[in-house]
């Protein structure tokens, strides 16, 4: 390994005398002393208390109001209908109702949660075609082979979308309804857009190419996926550009969630007209239910969850308290390594060599 | 070494059936071709250009590492299983092969390149009658070839003639055994008479018949047959390729092995695999992984089956099964998913890292200037670059003594002649004064001749000469005389003198600076310049110096006619056989030999007896009779030296000063505190050693006691060590406490250890060659490594090589410590390859030490810079760096386990894909690369003023089982927090614009996200050292993870590559939510200061010797390095001949009278070598090297 160099001479083969070569690199050695450590632990657990304090506050200025629907009143009727396949097409709904007792003051998000429904399992996630859903003629014809079985029905049309993802997608829709002091029922508005990343509606997701044609021309020569009711270009019959693709509600279902129990956006309180200017009034509400999705195959239940958010999203108590018990971990660390020091180490005899 | 030798033994065996004899016929090919021998042509390169792919792959996926990544490969292929795209493990298997491959094939590319120049070097062949230029490649065997000065030897050839008188060459064998002295080798007569007759060589039809190709090199046997006459052939007559012709004309010589079958070939390339015990713990827990990852599939699979039949079942309707799957089978399916995802448990990048860490620290050692020698431009090399970590692991120390201890460089010191001393300087009240630099020399001018590096300080003695005193004038005729130097004079007075051993150079040079030259010899003369005046000497006889004898004679003949026996040898041996005349002499000169033992200086006697001319012709007449005959001939011609040698006159005695090495007392006396055992294993005398011993500080007065022992049966030694055992330890149990264990792979290595046991105070050992041979025998092993060990020096004296490596393989075998073997010359060799660890001096006895060693410098005392700096560092890096990546990985996959149990089983990642591909090759490896490289405690001069820091490392605390397991509870612990604080902080929760955060790919992000940090911040915590380069790798890790993670979740790579990188947009939506960081930094903090509170809660109850001397590092300024000590007088008087223990040059001095028997004298001297108990015999090892040097001395 002797390097050999253009040198000569009696001293050719010395090695040189740089600091890399002699490992003589200037470098920082920091230790582990108590006039660092100690300190350290300190403001560490003052600054978790802090955060701590501060988060508690912020989500305690929030408002949630969670309601599990799966068997409640009169939906119980249609959980049973759902518990037979042969019901499937059959239409079925229900109300259910709740007050609330104090107003929702600023946005107010409106989301359906599922409990115990697995989007993150291995096959189910992949089971999809990103190049169809961004609307690519090859992939829209010629689904990806992980869509199976649901890449094309018994007489070969391919599915649009394919996948087991957009298959099972949540077709329960809800009408929230207000019932303020002494007026009728009202409906409460709800946006039913813009509840997706940007990123998705406009990079990820894209309809195929319509040049002239209508969605539905686009989309001839595919199917719809076996368990939807519609084809894809007409999910919102309302909003001719929510449609295909691109359609919020389909979008938001296959942003798959890491976790069995999850929530997902429906809609945003559309805060254009009074009474809902300033959020949701206090006082009593009922939910229609177009109750369709089953969950009774997979011991599921289905929930709507209704929440003000502040800069730190939702209402999550789990960081705010989570600091607050580090802060104390800390600090009691702190004072055990304080009292350690305090009796080994702050003489230094201990380090006597 | 055992399966060393087998391994041999079966070399052989199977070279055996392969061909038996080589018969080959000069100048005829067409006989030649009918054996099929291969020609001259050599391939050294492994591949070419069509076999490279296959073969190197094939090479490459023998490792166990690799072969189980290409497992991996395939079992992604399989779409039922594949749980990670195939890139995951294509990608870094496809880089580390790469990385290997592209190594290997420059590697090869050299190798072709110097296969081709030296393929393609001409030589003159002789061929149809003629000469012509041929390229190497294309001699044969059975060509005679001619070679000029300077050039390289072709193939190994019988030398058939040369332009020298006597038929010589000269060679020099630098590229074979790396020995830079020129080597003498001799044509037989009868081929040798045709000279550079060109015709008489194309009619040359001679027979050699000899043995097959084989790689020793100090051995040749073949015979000669031309004109019905058989000629013996031995290595003197052959020229082996790799050797360079020097100040010879020309010669001729018969290829006899060609290209593969030379015996430089069929050196080259058996080096066995020394392998450090670090890598065999890896193994180990490679494979521990492996059940371990086997385990946790299983734990996977059964979770797997039981969700499947309780929530599984019950969602087929969402997401049936594929064709032919079902509960059971999707289970099974999910264990080998999960061997897939889990898989980074076992590193693939572990081997590569380590192997890079322990490259890169070599090569700190090949350019540490502490370490370089500038008096012959000698750096330290790191000649093996696998073992750098065990460096910080020695426990055991083998030490040669000659040349590794001492110089090796005898000078001329002191003499008594006819009773007065000489050497010593008194001042005017009679003290005497210590002779330093300043001390003015003895002025040599006056003699034209003088060799000007001699050094004397006694102006008394040339006084004494000037005055033409008689006995003064005898003593340096007899130095100048009897001897079996070899004079080269290049030039007119530039004399140089060859000499077989350094102190016989020593006396020679002395005399010649005294005014007797010794200038040149021939077989029957030798020409002396005595006083300016040139007397030539007629050589009657050598009576050469054995180890029975230890003594040399020469008996001369002056121009006068006067006849002369000039003797010199160890003391009591000449005290034998002196007149009783010189009884009053005998009386003053054993009182200055006393003196002169007493400083540890090599002594010889010197006498001489005047011959009638008589006498010498009957005694030649028997002389002869005896050295031609067949039966007894050593037997007597032993009784007729003994015979002339008797009834001598005493002239005095000379005092050879066996130098130490600079600073050997000090380094023994810092390894000592290092708690590293030092053996000197040397084939001196004991008092020689012993005396050693006391110079260079092993032995010290101070000792308790220092035992002896030298019993010559088996039941002495016996008793002799039970004693000392007994002496030293006597609460110690009779028999030794022997811990079995089982170790290795699958645990099939038994191990016994003999544990260490307490000893108050220290003790010596001294113990000879004969004591050993019993103590190395079966039932006296343990007896004798037990009470070696108590002891703080053992010095084994008059050992033979074989003996050095069983000494060592004896320790290795009880002990499991690790030993490193120190040593110069030929005879270390096998202790060197036998130890864990080979140092080699590059010094003076050649390089054969060093071509079989591990690691080589210039000088003894760089060894503690190699252990307590280069060692200890090494170990702590590579400790250092295992356990961070273990811990990486291992918290790496951990996080899918607990997820798991979120995804039903389904062998779901946590993180993108193109993070796991990324993890260990990009974003992990350069800063524990850094740390690995990089990293030091404390520095080197802190490392040399607390030798007690390199206890850790022979203990193995910082790497071992246990240290794994805990590493691996780290793991889980960081892995928990890693997966649950994300997880409780994230699923239930939404962005600040009420959109989704809890979804999958935002969710392995943060986790991705977190890992990373965390790990970073784990190592910072590791790094004690923080260079620029460290920051630059850790923070450019981080902002390279950054960097990549936004561009692979950008539009572009998106919509490029839309199935590849499906997690558009996930960072720029999560990594802008504040509750991302909160998470983010929780989890820091949770990972990291749990590990820094329980890091200072050791430091400040339980310090390790790092920590307190980091700690005063931290307080203190270096202490100024402790003055170098005066070497210590000894007072003790201890006698001290010594010569060197071997055969001198005597036979070949003489050799054209002896000639013709010397083959049979030497195959008498082997086979009696065999035993490891011939120790008057010259050495097996020594005797290969001498005999080639010897030639030289023609």
């Amino acid at each position: 390994m002797a390097k050999t160099k253009g040198k000569s001479g009696p001293l050719a083969r010395r090695p040189d005398n740089s600091a890399f070569k002699q490992q003589r690199l200037p470098a920082w050695s920091p230790m582990l002393t108590a006039n660092t450590v100690l300190p350290f632990f300190y403001l560490m657990a003052l600054i978790c208390l802090l955060l701590g304090v501060w988060l508690l506050l912020t989500v305690q200025s929030t408002q949630e109001m969670k309601l599990d629907y799966t068997e409640a009143g009169a939906c119980s009727k249609c959980f049973e209908k759902r518990k037979n396949v042969s019901n499937a097409a059959q239409a079925c709904s229900c109300t259910v109702v709740f007050s609330t007792e104090k107003a929702f003051k600023g946005d107010v998000f409106f989301y359906y949660g599922l409990r115990n429904f697995h989007q993150n399992l291995r096959r189910y996630m992949k089971s999809k075609d990103d190049g169809q859903m961004l609307g690519r003629r090859m992939n829209l014809k010629n689904p990806t082979s992980y869509c199976e079985p649901y890449a094309r029905d018994p007489n070969g049309l391919p599915i649009a979308p394919c996948g087991a993802v957009a298959n099972s997608i949540f077709n329960d829709s809800f009408i929230l309804k207000y019932h303020g002091a002494g007026v009728a029922a009202r409906r409460v508005p709800l946006l039913r857009t813009g509840i997706t990343w940007y990123t998705d509606k406009n990079i990820k997701f894209r309809n195929p190419s319509t040049e002239n044609q209508t969605l539905a021309e686009a989309f001839e020569g595919t199917t719809k996926p076996p368990y939807w009711r519609s084809p894809v270009y007409e999910l919102d019959v309302r909003d001719p550009l929510n449609n295909g693709f691109i359609n919020e509600d389909l979008i938001v279902w296959m942003r798959e969630a890491a976790f069995p129990n999850f929530k997902k956006l429906y809609g945003v309180l559309d805060r254009a007209e009074e009474p809902f200017t300033s959020g949701l009034p206090a006082g009593s509400y009922s939910i229609d239910i177009s109750y369709n999705f089953p969950v009774q195959y997979f011991r599921g239940r289905k929930e709507v969850v209704l929440t003000t958010l502040t800069w730190f999203g939702g209402q999550n108590h789990f960081l705010p308290i989570a600091y607050l018990i580090t802060s104390g971990l800390i600090f009691l660390l702190a004072v055990v390594l304080t009292v350690v020091w305090w009796k080994f180490g702050k003489d230094g005899k201990n380090m006597e060599a | 070494m055992g399966s060393v030798v087998s391994c041999f033994r079966r070399l052989c065996v199977e070279e055996k059936k392969k061909e038996e004899e080589r018969l080959l016929r000069a100048n005829d090919r067409q006989f030649n071709l009918s054996y099929h021998y291969v020609n001259n042509a050599i391939r050294t390169s492994k591949y070419n250009i069509f076999t490279f792919l296959p073969l190197n792959l094939f090479e490459q996926f023998r490792r166990l590492a690799n072969a189980y990544f290409l497992f991996l490969f395939f079992l992604q292929l399989i779409p039922q299983v594949s749980s990670l795209s195939w890139y995951t493990t294509a990608v870094p298997l496809v880089l580390v092969l790469s990385i290997t491959a592209v190594k290997d094939a420059t590697d090869d590319i050299n190798r072709h390149k110097s296969d081709n120049q030296v393929n393609n070097r001409k030589v003159e062949v002789l061929i149809d009658g003629e000469l012509r230029k041929e390229k190497w490649m294309n001699v044969q065997v059975g060509d005679i070839i001619r070679l000029e000065n300077n050039q390289f030897v072709t193939a190994d050839l019988l030398l058939l003639s040369s332009s020298e008188p006597l038929n010589l060459v000269y060679v020099e064998t630098a590229e074979l055994d790396g020995e830079t002295n020129l080597k003498v080798k001799q044509a037989l007569t009868v081929t040798g008479e045709m000279g550079d007759n060109i015709d008489e060589l194309a009619a040359f039809d001679g027979e050699v018949r000899c043995e097959p190709p084989n790689n020793r090199l100090d051995k040749f046997k073949g015979t000669l047959t031309l004109k019905e006459q058989t000629y013996a052939l031995d290595n003197d007559k052959v020229l082996l390729r790799g050797c360079t012709l020097r100040n010879t004309e020309w010669c001729f010589g018969l290829v006899i092995f060609g290209g593969p079958d030379t015996k430089l070939m069929q050196n080259s390339g058996k080096t066995t695999f020394k392998r450090t015990s670090i890598d065999h713990l890896m193994n180990v827990l490679v494979l521990c992984i492996f059940g371990f990852l086997a385990f946790m599939c299983s734990v996977m699979a059964i979770g797997n089956a039981i969700w499947e039949a309780r929530e599984g079942s019950v969602f087929l309707a969402f997401l049936p099964y594929e064709a032919g799957v079902n509960a059971t089978l999707s289970s099974f399916l999910s264990f080998w998913s999960y061997i897939i995802v889990l898989n980074t448990v076992v590193p693939i990048s572990l081997y590569v890292s380590v192997e890079i860490i322990r490259l890169g620290n070599s090569f700190f050692i090949d350019w540490d200037r502490k370490m370089y020698y500038p008096k012959n431009d000698t750096p330290a090399q790191a000649r093996t670059t696998t073992l750098n970590e065990e460096l910080g692991q020695i426990k055991y120390i083998f030490s040669d003594k000659t040349g590794t201890l001492t110089q090796n460089i005898m000078t001329f010191n002191k003499c008594s002649i006819n009773g007065q001393a000489y050497g010593d300087l008194y001042d005017f009240s009679g003290q005497r004064v210590e002779i330093t630099e300043k001390t003015q020399k003895v002025d040599f001018s006056r003699n034209p001749l003088a060799d000007p590096k001699f050094v004397f300080h006694d102006h008394s003695l040339q006084e004494t000469m000037k005055e033409g005193n008689p006995e003064a004038e005898a003593f340096f005729r007899l130095l100048a005389l009897c001897h079996t130097v070899m004079s080269e004079e290049k030039k007119e007075g530039e004399l140089y003198y060859q000499a077989q051993s350094p102190d016989e150079g020593a006396l020679v040079t002395a005399a010649r600076n005294f005014g007797f030259v010794f200038r040149s010899r021939t077989p029957e003369t030798i020409t002396v310049m005595e006083m300016g005046r040139q007397v030539v000497y007629e050589l009657v006889a050598v009576l050469d110096f054995n180890n029975v004898r230890k003594r040399m004679s020469v008996i001369v003949r002056s121009p006068q006619g006067k006849i002369t026996l000039f003797c010199k040898g160890a003391d009591t041996i000449i005290y034998e056989r002196l007149h009783p005349s010189c009884d009053k002499l005998k009386k003053v000169t054993t009182g200055h030999l006393n003196e002169y033992a007493g400083d540890g200086l090599r002594t010889l006697v010197l006498a001489y007896k005047n011959l009638d001319e008589g006498y010498l012709e009957e005694w030649r007449q028997r002389h002869h009779e005896a050295s031609t005959a067949m039966e007894g001939r050593e037997e007597r011609l032993d009784q007729l030296y003994e015979e002339i040698e008797k009834d001598m006159v005493l002239l005095g005695a000379s005092a050879v000063e066996d130098k130490l090495q600079d600073g050997v007392p000090q380094t023994i006396e810092q390894l000592a505190k290092a708690d590293i055992k030092i053996w000197v294993l040397t084939g001196d005398k004991q008092e020689t050693a012993e005396n050693i011993g006391y110079s260079c500080n092993m032995l010290r007065e101070e000792m308790k006691d220092i035992f002896i022992v030298a019993a010559n049966t088996a039941e002495g030694v016996k008793e002799e060590l039970q004693n000392a055992r007994r002496k030293m330890c006597p609460e110690g149990a009779e028999e030794p406490v022997v811990m079995r264990s089982r170790a290795g792979l699958f645990w099939l290595k038994k191990t016994e250890t003999v544990q260490d046991e307490k000893v108050d105070g220290e003790y010596g050992l001294v113990i000879n060659g004969h004591s050993l041979a019993f103590g190395l025998e079966k039932d006296l092993e343990l007896e004798l490594l037990r009470t070696a060990c108590m002891c703080q020096t053992v010095i084994c004296c008059r050992v033979t090589p074989l003996q050095k490596a069983q000494v060592v393989e004896l320790v290795k075998k009880y002990k499991q410590a690790i030993t490193l073997a120190i040593g110069d010359g030929a005879n270390d060799v096998s202790m060197i390859k036998a130890a864990h660890i080979g140092v080699g001096i590059s010094g003076q006895e050649g390089m054969q030490a060093v071509l079989s060693s591990d690691f080589s410098f210039a000088q003894f005392r760089y060894l503690q810079r190699l252990l307590l700096v280069h060692g200890r560092w090494s170990y702590l890096r590579m400790c250092k760096f295992l356990c961070y990546f273990f811990y990486k990985n291992f918290t790496f996959t951990f996080v899918h386990f607990w997820y798991a149990f979120f995804c039903g089983f389904s062998a779901q990642t946590v993180y993108d894909e193109w993070f796991i591909t990324l993890y260990n090759l990009v974003y992990t490896s350069l800063p524990v690369l850094g740390l690995s490289i990089f990293d030091q405690d404390v520095n080197d001069r802190w490392s040399f003023q607390y030798p007690q820091l390199y206890s850790p490392g022979q203990q193995n605390m910082y790497f071992s089982k246990r240290a794994f397991v805990r590493c691996m509870m780290h793991s889980c612990y960081s892995s928990l927090i890693l997966f649950f604080i994300p997880w409780a902080a994230m699923h239930d929760t939404v962005r600040d614009d009420g959109k989704d955060i809890a979804d999958y790919q935002s969710f392995a992000l943060l986790a991705q996200t977190c890992l990373l940090i965390v790990v970073n911040m784990q190592l910072c915590l590791d790094t004690h050292y923080w260079t620029a380069i460290n920051q630059f790798f850790v923070w450019g890790s981080l902002a390279a993870y950054f960097a990549i993670t936004f561009t692979m979740y950008s539009n572009g790579m998106f919509l490029i590559f839309t199935s590849a990188f499906p997690f558009i947009g996930t960072a720029r939506n999560s990594l802008n939510q504040p509750n991302v960081w909160l998470t983010i930094f929780l989890t820091t903090l949770l990972c990291i200061l749990p590990v820094v509170a329980f890091r200072f809660i050791f430091i400040q109850l339980r310090p390790t010797i790092n920590d307190k001397v980091r700690h005063k590092v931290g307080k203190e300024a270096l202490p100024a390095p402790a003055p170098r000590r005066p070497a210590r007088r000894i007072s003790t008087r201890r006698s001290g001949y010594a010569f060197s223990h071997s055969q001198g040059y005597g036979d070949l001095v003489t050799s054209r009278k002896f000639l013709l028997k010397r083959p049979l004298k030497r195959q008498v001297l082997f086979t009696q070598t065999d035993s490891p108990l011939a120790q008057n015999k010259p050495q097996h090892y020594r005797t290969i090297r001498e005999e080639v040097e010897e030639s030289q001395s023609l």
